[in-house]
């Protein structure tokens, strides 16, 4: 039982489970659902206030999320524990600028990948608060519910997102 | 009666901390992403060129056991939905954004926060800060697109039972099926 926390991959059937009975928790417990975008933009704008003064939790988009750490904040925090546990406890931690697929295509120069993923990021996050959730929110916590908005989005997700991988690593590297 | 303490201490608990429980969770999410390859970019490139189905396993086992658990424990009285409202210029343009960020950035913003925790510098030094950005330019847009683009073609917090005017079951159900189908084919055709 124990050298299950050592091994470095689980079975994506054990994962998902786990990943569904975490959702029941979460209504059961905090009557929320699981999602994550929306702390990255609270973070954004609490940024923002620092620099540029208190006037920045009056913008509308803030009103209604509000600057605050909430429980979704927390949860995005204790993502990055977990998985810092998992990969420590697996020997699959490491240092990267550079993963392999990405390698292959275009080199190993750090400054690329990080100026591509720069670009990535604000467009992913700029879709997430327009799509108002993420894939954890639509693609997990709202398709399982049935939410017409999330099935939607997710499939919008995935749509855009094979459409671009295909752009970049078939045509472009190809 | 130790029995009853417990309980007494548990739904304390389950009262005055959110944030710990928020936590909690969290911890739990990152290290089964982790276990399952979800933090690594190659995976996510890999469903996204179609030539690794994990991540697509992973939510559809996730989206299976979640829908099941949620609507038998709705049919109880357990818990509520909660739905998000929505429309096409909301979900149908916002989520082809996301998924043309989600391709050059090879994380989304829950597994971005897991490859951080397993050393991804790139998630770290480009995405996280872009994610940042690209939340601040959109909150900056938002009082023009919110009764704009963002209402075209609404319909509310619609769910799809509640769409076709019938039982939930009648949804879950073949919801069900077609996950596992789905599911049994991808490995079949051993992918």
């Amino acid at each position: 039982m124990l050298e299950a926390f050592s091994q470095v991959r689980w079975s994506p059937y054990v994962v998902g489970v786990g990943i569904g009975v975490l959702s029941w928790l979460s209504f059961l417990i905090l009557k929320k659902q699981l999602g994550c975008s929306t702390s990255f933009a609270k973070t954004s704008g609490m940024i923002e206030k620092l620099l540029r003064g208190p006037d920045v939790a009056l913008k509308p988009y803030y009103q209604k999320i509000k600057l605050d750490i909430d429980w979704q904040w927390m949860l995005v925090l204790g993502i990055v524990f977990g998985s810092l546990a998992s990969a420590l406890l697996s020997g699959d931690f490491r240092f990267q600028w550079v993963p392999g697929i990405w390698l292959s295509a275009f080199g190993h120069t750090p400054v690329w990948r990080v100026l591509v993923a720069l670009v990535g990021g604000i467009i992913i996050g700029f879709g997430a608060r327009w799509a108002d959730g993420c894939t954890s929110g639509h693609g997990i916590s709202g398709a399982l519910q049935l939410a017409v908005s999330s099935w939607i989005s997710a499939i919008a997700f995935f749509v855009g997102g094979i459409l671009m991988a295909h752009i970049i690593f078939r045509l472009i590297a190809g | 009666m130790v029995k009853k303490n417990i309980y007494k201490n548990l739904s304390g608990h389950l009262k005055w901390s959110p944030l710990a429980w928020g936590l909690i969770f969290g911890v739990i999410f990152g290290f089964l992403l982790q276990k399952g390859g979800a933090t690594n970019y190659n995976v996510i490139l890999g469903q996204l060129l179609l030539t690794d189905f994990t991540v697509l396993k992973i939510m559809l086992t996730a989206v299976l056991t979640g829908m099941i658990g949620i609507y038998a424990m709705k049919s109880l009285g357990w818990v509520e939905l909660h739905v998000k409202a929505g429309s096409w210029g909301m979900n149908g343009i916002g989520g082809l954004l996301f998924g043309i960020g989600f391709a050059l950035l090879g994380y989304c913003p829950g597994t971005i926060a897991g490859a951080i925790g397993n050393g991804y510098l790139d998630a770290l030094v480009g995405g996280l800060i872009g994610i940042w950005i690209g939340s601040g330019i959109f909150a900056a847009l938002y009082p023009k697109l919110r009764t704009g683009i963002l209402r075209k073609g609404e319909f509310g917090d619609m769910t799809l039972p509640r769409l076709i005017k019938t039982n939930d079951w009648v949804v879950v159900v073949p919801v069900a099926v077609l996950i596992l189908s789905l599911l049994v084919w991808l490995e079949s055709a051993g992918l």
